[in-house]
């Protein structure tokens, strides 16, 4: 009974947010036990920390490797540990038919599940300064250009909300599979969009404070304008290709 | 303050209490009507307002390096000329053009006021309070509860160590998450532990359960901690006792529970 329990609740969501990893700049061996990682659900559910597709130093200056590494190991890593062990809660409230403390696990599975989520796809959005270049035709330039005009009134637009963000949360580019278009969000603390919002997510900034206090102190709005020099277009466009 | 002021403090502050305790009496929307027609009245009564004097970043009482090595001296110069001075900056942009008011009256109705006077002017009240309630290590460890106040916090928590440890477990990344403070409050005849998102406090309406007036508060924002801490929210905060000057969390104590009011901040 925990088996199937834990498999029609859990195995389905936590399959969704592999698909994210799944397709992926990362060699195939790596991109596919990521994947698998995010979608294995033995009773007890493992969440694991993907490694990063670069080095620590890789998105220097904009980023630096102490960051990096603390966000990586520390921040990222400690979600997982509490994602871990609220769905062993799960586990175990599920089969024991304890509607209360499924209800009760809510918030931690939220905080942790979202840490874990929105980290797993902020590394991937990101690579070296100079090595992937915004595409000059193809899907994301053109949904882009229908919602923006161009590019660079999206990144003005979108470093107004992360900027904007009060207290800690993301900035998001999105895709709305209804609407057929792209748009820009925030959400607070670790709330993921797709579940918030529906909106599938493309790109993800990290405004907590952790994403740059080392490198930028409180000048939030230096680190917002600076990130878009290592941003990974062509992940980005990987993952609106797959949502549509 | 001006006489106007003072007597619009006095109202919201008299009325914020008398608002807690006759809730089951009256229905809140008549109570708030009865506030909101005296302090109309009062203010049209009064003189031309003047503009809104500017709000000032108070100079702290000691050195950045005063709290090491519980709090480091880089942490205390950003929080303190930085992260504050924006809010200041900010509160007095949202605030310029308005008649004056005392930044302890303003957070009542921040809510209602809009983001800009919300987060600004919960930013500038919260730390202004958090300045004042600290002491260099040598001196704090000198300072205890005042005999009320430790007899109000036994009644409540049962001795000083539980509260400490029931403020620690508040919080906790996991309890207190992303952004906030947490408060030792006095509501009615009690002490109330109390955790607030971002720049909200207790003293403003519709936050917590009902206004309290908080004696202690701690900032577990990111940046209260992150240049020597990191992500060890836990140990930043158990540290910090050692830094908590018990002789003026006494005196916002016996002040709160006099007047019923928020304990007034310099700037």
């Amino acid at each position: 009974m925990t088996t199937a329990a834990t498999k029609s609740i859990i195995a389905p969501a936590l399959r969704a947010a592999s698909v994210h990893v799944r397709s992926s700049v990362l060699p195939a061996s790596i991109s596919k036990s990521c994947a698998a990682h995010l979608s294995s659900v033995p009773p007890g559910g493992k969440a694991t920390l993907p490694d990063l597709p670069y080095d620590y130093a890789a998105l220097s200056p904009v980023i630096s490797a102490e960051t990096m590494e603390l966000h990586h190991t520390k921040h990222h890593n400690a979600y997982v540990t509490n994602l871990n062990i609220a769905l062993e809660k799960l586990d175990s409230a599920v089969s024991a038919g304890d509607v209360s403390s499924i209800i009760g696990l809510q918030g931690a599975l939220k905080f942790n599940g979202g840490g874990h989520l929105n980290h797993a796809l902020f590394w991937e959005n990101l690579c070296a300064k100079g090595s992937v270049a915004f595409p000059t035709s193809g899907p994301l330039k053109d949904c882009i250009a229908a919602r923006f005009g161009d590019v660079d009134n999206m990144k003005k637009e979108m470093s107004a909300l992360c900027v904007g963000v009060q207290g800690s949360g993301w900035g998001w580019l999105g895709y709305d599979a209804k609407t057929g278009r792209i748009e820009i969000r925030t959400c607070p603390n670790q709330d993921p969009l797709e579940a918030t919002t529906g909106l599938v997510p493309l790109l993800g900034i990290d405004v907590w404070e952790h994403a740059y206090y080392v490198d930028y102190r409180n000048v939030r709005p230096n680190y917002v304008n600076a990130i878009w020099d290592v941003i990974n277009w062509t992940k980005v466009e990987e993952r609106l290709v797959a949502a549509k | 303050m001006s006489k106007l002021t003072f007597i619009l403090s006095a109202l919201m502050a008299g009325s914020a209490s008398a608002f807690s305790m006759t809730m089951k009496a009256q229905s809140g929307s008549n109570l708030r009507r009865e506030i909101l027609q005296k302090g109309a009245a009062i203010a049209t009564a009064a003189a031309v307002p003047a503009a809104a004097k500017a709000y000032s970043v108070p100079d702290l009482n000691y050195p950045f390096e005063a709290l090491e090595p519980y709090i480091d001296a880089p942490t205390m110069k950003i929080h303190h000329d930085k992260h504050h001075a924006t809010y200041v900056a900010n509160i007095n942009k949202a605030t310029e053009g308005k008649e004056e008011v005392d930044i302890v009256a303003l957070q009542l109705n921040a809510l209602e006021a809009g983001p800009a006077v919300r987060n600004n002017g919960g930013g500038h009240y919260n730390h202004a309070f958090f300045w004042d309630e600290m002491a260099p290590p040598d001196e704090a460890k000198k300072t205890k509860p005042s005999p009320a106040l430790e007899a109000a916090i036994n009644k409540s928590f049962g001795s000083l160590d539980e509260m400490k440890a029931a403020f620690e477990a508040r919080a906790a990344p996991g309890a207190l998450f992303g952004s906030g403070w947490v408060w030792i409050c006095v509501s009615g005849d009690e002490l109330k532990l109390v955790g607030t998102p971002n720049q909200d406090n207790p003293l403003m309406k519709g936050v917590a359960d009902s206004v309290m007036f908080p004696i202690l508060g701690l900032d577990v924002w990111e940046h209260a901690y992150y240049l020597k801490y990191q992500n060890r929210r836990p140990e930043y905060v158990s540290n910090w006792w050692n830094v908590v000057n018990w002789d003026k969390v006494s005196e916002n104590f016996a002040y709160v529970t006099e007047k019923k009011a928020g304990v007034p901040v310099r700037g």
